[in-house]
């Protein structure tokens, strides 16, 4: 079974700093790590090729320190990795990068299934792995919650809606994006972190994939951001303290006025 | 010319009843057509649903619904959905899309608009018209809610957008509003045989699903022990709310997985959100900081959830929450 896995390296969230003058994000210093719920599809990934057998290549388009994720995923157990890079790419929104790792897969085919994390904890759209599946015209399960059975021409899976699960069969080739009750994430072994110091990661340039360089990068993109702020993070609460029995009953009183102010309850 | 439409793409249940969320894209919508001075329509993708249910959309803001039936619609399965609507799309020329930022928004809307060669701008908390231009001007939370983003698609069409449920009401009811159904023929060559849906199952646990309640009551690890998340669900209970939880509960096997908000959980947006032994570490925040009314109990005076709270109670929650709850009862049998 060939398995396919984009990731992206995204900042660290809790560390996003914001340029309030600029409104642009800061990006010194900030640590880079693989898009936590990314690990989620590498883990299931490896749990597939443990029962079936084949291999698995990370993929990720970026700037040229992203190959630090892609070798963190080799440390967890990947086979190989191909990193797309290049000024061509730059400012690509959810259509251009999806088109961008689509033309990659279909160069690297044949494989059975491509698998990606629910959305980036970054640009949190959940667009990329969708927009791949209806690029390559590859059947889609999103919000993948389990993978029940895989055999050489289907999988049948879980997927986690609003009102509980639903139970699809795909055949293959198939997308799957994944969700956190997939699978627990395992940590690099030492013979993977071994591997993933001396493994030769390909870079492949606008050029390598077969392309429209017109359709690449922000110029590809349909998107524009006009402008980014920070959201008012601080209300003006009302907080009370308990200190006593006196206190405890009165916070309580002054909290269910509070509900019946603002209508949460009605009596 | 005529005047170019804005959509509004529907959602049904199981029982092929129009879903709440749909009527709340209305409400966004119709403020976007009237600036537009253009109609607005429903798109509804189903099987033999009741009259009823199509007026509903006229009732709550529709000039127009499009109506596609075929029982092979009667489950949301992307490739069908999306070849439909590229089918509608081409023969309509809509200039805007919106639909909810759902599991099945989020997947129809991302495959549709590759294939329409556009833009779309995910789980929008605001929408507006640029008014030089007439474009579309999308508001959306990123990296974690730590920044807004403004988006647009200046030059291709249609523009779309996924709206996060719950960040409008919905419009009064109006039974006297008057519009049209357009009953759409399907061309059975639209369908794509491909996936088989296996059928639906519920989750064991009850109130799930959170992104339809008004009021959540979360509970984080302030509640020391599985057992002592019966007060969670007993207050959710009285107040007839869904249960939510923090990362750490869920990944202690207190609560399943359904119900984590935060970062690497659910997204929620509900009017109250109760953040009971939560300290609020940014990836909860992340989920739940727009929620209208931010409530919190905890006994540490410095836990962050205390920062972007309306009302909060430094304490013991094992002291606060019973009688919280004895006296939300009281209060109920003496009115």
């Amino acid at each position: 079974m060939k398995i396919i896995v984009p990731i992206k390296q995204v900042p660290e969230t809790s560390r996003v700093k914001i340029n309030e003058e600029t409104g642009t994000i800061i990006r010194d210093g900030v640590e880079n790590i693989i898009n936590p719920l990314d690990l989620y599809a590498i883990e299931s990934a490896i749990q597939l090729r443990e029962n079936n057998g084949g291999s698995i290549t990370v993929i990720s388009m970026g700037p040229p320190k992203a190959e630090t994720a892609l070798r963190e995923a080799i440390a967890m157990g990947a086979d190989q990795a191909i990193l797309i890079t290049g000024r061509e790419f730059a400012g690509s929104d959810t259509w251009s990068t999806a088109y961008a790792l689509s033309a990659l897969i279909e160069n690297i085919k044949p494989y059975d299934l491509v698998i990606t994390g629910e959305r980036a904890t970054d640009g949190d759209t959940g667009q990329v792995g969708p927009g791949i599946a209806s690029f390559l015209n590859l059947p889609l399960s999103t919000y993948t919650g389990k993978i029940e059975t895989v055999n050489k021409d289907h999988i049948i899976v879980q997927r986690l809606i609003e009102e509980g699960y639903e139970r699809l069969q795909l055949p293959l080739p198939a997308l799957l994006t994944v969700v956190k009750e997939i699978a627990y994430p395992r940590l690099p072994t030492l013979r993977g972190k071994q591997k993933a110091r001396t493994i030769d990661i390909p870079i492949n340039s606008g050029k390598d994939i077969k392309v429209k360089e017109e359709e690449l990068g922000l110029k590809g993109s349909p998107t524009r951001v006009v402008r980014i702020y920070r959201p008012q993070v601080t209300r003006k609460g009302t907080i009370l303290q308990v200190k006593d029995e006196k206190t405890l009953a009165e916070s309580v009183d002054k909290l269910i006025s509070f509900l019946k102010e603002k209508k949460i309850v009605s009596f | 010319m005529k005047k170019k439409e804005v959509w509004t793409v529907s959602e049904i249940n199981q029982q092929q009843e129009i879903k709440p969320v749909s009527f709340e894209l209305l409400a966004r919508g119709r403020k976007l057509a009237q600036e537009l001075e253009v109609p607005l329509s429903a798109i509804v993708l189903g099987d033999s649903l009741a009259e009823r249910e199509l007026k509903e959309l006229i009732y709550r803001g529709a000039d127009k619904v499009y109506w596609v039936n075929h029982k092979a619609l009667a489950r949301f399965v992307v490739e069908n959905h999306s070849n439909i609507m590229q089918h509608l799309i081409k023969n309509y020329q809509p200039q805007i899309i919106i639909a909810a930022a759902t599991t099945q928004g989020r997947t129809l809307m991302p495959h549709l608009s590759i294939r329409l060669d556009t833009g779309l701008t995910a789980d929008c908390t605001d929408l507006q018209i640029e008014k030089e231009t007439g474009l579309l001007l999308q508001i959306r939370p990123a990296i974690g809610g730590n920044i807004m983003a403004m988006i647009k698609t200046p030059e291709r069409k249609p523009q779309m957008s996924t709206v996060r449920p719950k960040s409008i009401q919905v419009l009064p009811r109006d039974e006297t509003r008057e519009g049209k159904i357009i009953p759409v023929d399907l061309d059975d060559s639209l369908l794509d045989r491909r996936v088989t849906h296996l059928g639906y199952y519920k989750s064991e646990e009850e109130e799930v699903n959170l992104s339809s309640a008004d009021i959540i009551v979360a509970g984080g690890r302030g509640l020391k022990k599985k057992e002592n998340l019966s007060l969670i669900r007993d207050l959710a209970r009285g107040l007839d709310a869904g249960i939510g939880a923090s990362r750490e509960v869920v990944d202690r096997g207190w609560i399943s997985y359904p119900h984590q908000v935060g970062l690497s959980g659910k997204t929620v947006n509900p009017k109250t959100y109760l953040a009971i032994g939560i300290s609020g570490a940014i990836q909860h925040l992340a989920g739940m900081k727009t929620a209208k009314n931010i409530i919190a109990i905890n006994s540490d005076p410095q836990a962050d959830i205390f920062k972007i709270s309306d009302f909060g109670i430094i304490g013991d929650l094992f002291e606060i929450i019973p009688l919280l709850k004895k006296k939300l009862e009281e209060k109920k049998l003496s009115s």
